[in-house]
């Protein structure tokens, strides 16, 4: 394989590293996986003239013999393994791109504003995420699940409400330094407000970190997602997810591994990737690593 | 009409206080600092570090709130000027840290552009494009600088880029803080003649902060000397330059490096003894006592007046007399 070293004329610094990124074989070979990943769990489905939902009598516990029209079986219920496998990808990994973008947004604008404008307000914005960062995870799910009835929705605050507060303090650490940088008092001299420094030199200066970091959140996201589909406080039978699934399989575990290996593997395999392209992007982006 | 004048101003940051409760302190850099500038012409703000002449720059526009005094623009008071974010046009400034200046994310020809948005708002992304490929021409660099980054220029290159910022909004006045102390010494030369020709082109008047003597001479018409926050000479330039009246200011002079290095050998042993004096706990006399050759028990004791010693000339000691 031959690589362009020559650099084009004018690119960005996130431009190059972004060359650098993709210069990073096993981390684009992530990319592909994952992509591939996503693509099957969202139009695989489709393929089949079931959902995951509907029992097939004729076909209860079914073992994995790669015959039409169950390729891996069925379970108890005489659901088809695969394609309720499929459709619990799409709520994990909807789960955790969607979740860890609303909270890194959320956590991006709420540090960049606390550490710009500093002073009083970035201590009263920081006292209170140190508030939030002391409940106990679990309690709290709990009880937004109470509050909001349970479900998809429930989880999904409860996931980004505990989730913002790590990129607000990373993004606030960067925003501090940035703030007395040179070229945002050539901008207050220039006449821009507060808020169009914010966003538009202090968080693209922080986009690199913040990239690196997110591509963190999302295992992250989908992890907790699992894990408390897992203890039953997350997404209910009859929809399938990745942590229900695997819960499932954990119950049958003695009697058929392949309702464990199956969603198991998968997450497994989107775990390792995204860690794969996490460490990539922060081997390409972070200049003290190299 | 006087462009600026400064009237006793003062100049602090604020420090944590040393309790929650209690509000925060003020430390105070800058003191009772006066002087009128005229459109076209140039004051050299001249001290050592740390002795309140960036922090000086920085509140004649505001870009700290003063602690006391007035800033008057044009005849203004810029407290109390409408729509002073539209006005920032008029005065610029242009920093120390040439690629520190410039947002690493953005073109150049926004990083130039991007003034315009709030200054003149009515125009069009491809005429703030053109206004930006303008200036940046006037401070000598080509169209296909535009679109490059901030990392791709050198720091001569990137001083200019700053200077076409501050030109674009056609300012009255920039306030260039250090402009040259980051750069070689070659490129220092390019740069103070771009800005004395701009200067002559646009009439613009110059605030010229720096540390350095030598490169003030070049482009000053007056000299203001800062000593911890305080101004003990004050004068025009040729004058100052045949003879300064302060001994910090001879002190300065002193410490200006000579090229020949048979005449150099003489100077060995003339930096400055003493200590110089924490601005937390400033001395109740001259705020150069402590490393005066001359200080006599008066200087320790009571602070010296900045008086007219001469026509023009002003200094801040109790033993200088006319020249």
């Amino acid at each position: 394989m031959s690589v362009d070293l020559a650099p084009a004329r004018s690119a960005s610094t996130f431009q190059l590293q972004l060359r650098r990124f993709r210069q990073n074989r096993l981390a684009m070979v992530s990319v592909v996986v994952l992509a591939l990943i996503v693509a099957l769990c969202f139009l695989g489905p489709y393929a089949f003239p079931f959902t995951g939902e509907d029992a097939d009598f004729d076909f209860i516990s079914a073992p994995a013999e790669l015959t039409w029209p169950h390729l891996f079986g069925t379970d108890d219920f005489g659901r088809d393994l695969l394609v309720r496998v499929l459709e619990g990808g799409q709520v994990s990994l909807t789960i955790g791109f969607l979740g860890a973008l609303v909270a890194g947004v959320i956590g991006v604008l709420y540090g960049a504003i606390a550490g710009y404008v500093g002073g009083r307000t970035d201590g009263v914005m920081m006292r209170l995420v140190e508030i939030l960062y002391g409940f106990p995870y679990v309690i709290l799910v709990i009880l937004l699940s109470i509050l909001l009835g349970g479900g998809t929705l429930a989880l999904f605050a409860a996931i980004v409400f505990t989730l913002w507060l790590t990129p607000a303090v990373i993004v606030r650490a960067q925003a501090q330094s940035l703030a007395q940088r040179e070229f945002v008092q050539a901008a207050r001299a220039g006449g821009m407000t507060g808020p169009a420094i914010v966003l538009q030199h202090i968080v693209p200066n922080c986009m690199s970190t913040v990239l690196v970091y997110g591509s963190l959140l999302v295992p992250e996201v989908i992890l907790s997602e699992s894990f408390l589909s897992f203890l039953g406080i997350g997404i209910k039978e009859p929809q399938a997810s990745w942590g229900n699934l695997i819960q499932a399989g954990t119950s049958a575990m003695d009697t058929d591994l392949r309702l464990l290996l199956l969603p198991g593997g998968l997450l497994a395999v989107v775990l390792l990737c995204l860690n794969f392209i996490a460490d990539g992007l922060r081997d390409a982006f972070d200049p003290n690593d190299r | 009409m006087t462009l600026l004048e400064v009237r006793n101003l003062d100049v602090g940051y604020k420090v944590p206080g040393g309790s929650l409760l209690s509000g925060p302190r003020v430390l105070p850099i800058v003191h009772d600092v006066s002087f009128t500038l005229e459109p076209g012409r140039t004051l050299g703000v001249v001290g050592e570090s740390g002795c309140g002449k960036s922090t000086l720059g920085r509140a004649l526009l505001r870009l700290i709130e003063p602690t006391a005094g007035q800033v008057l623009w044009q005849g203004q008071d810029m407290a109390t000027i409408p729509n002073l974010r539209q006005r920032r046009s008029e005065m610029q400034i242009i920093f120390q840290d040439p690629v520190a200046a410039l947002d690493p994310c953005m073109t150049l020809a926004r990083i130039v552009s991007r003034p315009l948005a709030t200054f003149e708002p009515g125009l069009s992304r491809r005429e703030a494009r053109e206004r930006a490929v303008e200036a940046l021409r006037l401070v000598g660099l080509s169209a296909d600088f535009a679109d490059r980054y901030p990392h791709e220029l050198s720091g001569g290159q990137a001083q200019r880029v700053g200077i076409a910022r501050a030109l674009v909004g056609k300012p009255k006045l920039i306030i260039c803080d250090e402009p040259v102390s980051a750069l070689d010494v070659s490129i220092q030369a390019q740069v103070i003649n771009l800005l004395m020709d701009l200067q002559e082109k646009m009439g613009l008047a110059l605030v010229f902060i720096s540390h350095n003597l030598a490169v003030v001479r070049h482009i000053s018409h007056d000299l203001m000397v800062m000593c911890l926050g305080r101004v003990v000479e004050h004068a025009p330039r040729s004058p100052f330059y045949a003879r300064p009246l302060h001994p910090y200011s001879q002190a300065l002079m002193q410490a200006v490096p000579e090229p020949d290095p048979r005449r150099e050998k003489g100077r060995i042993g003339t930096a400055l003894p003493g200590e110089l004096p924490s601005v937390l706990n400033p001395p109740p006399g001259c705020v150069f006592a402590s490393r005066c050759p001359k200080a006599a028990d008066l200087c320790r004791s009571t602070r010296p007046e900045l008086r007219e010693v001469a026509p023009g000339r002003l200094a801040a000691c109790h033993f200088t007399d006319a020249p």
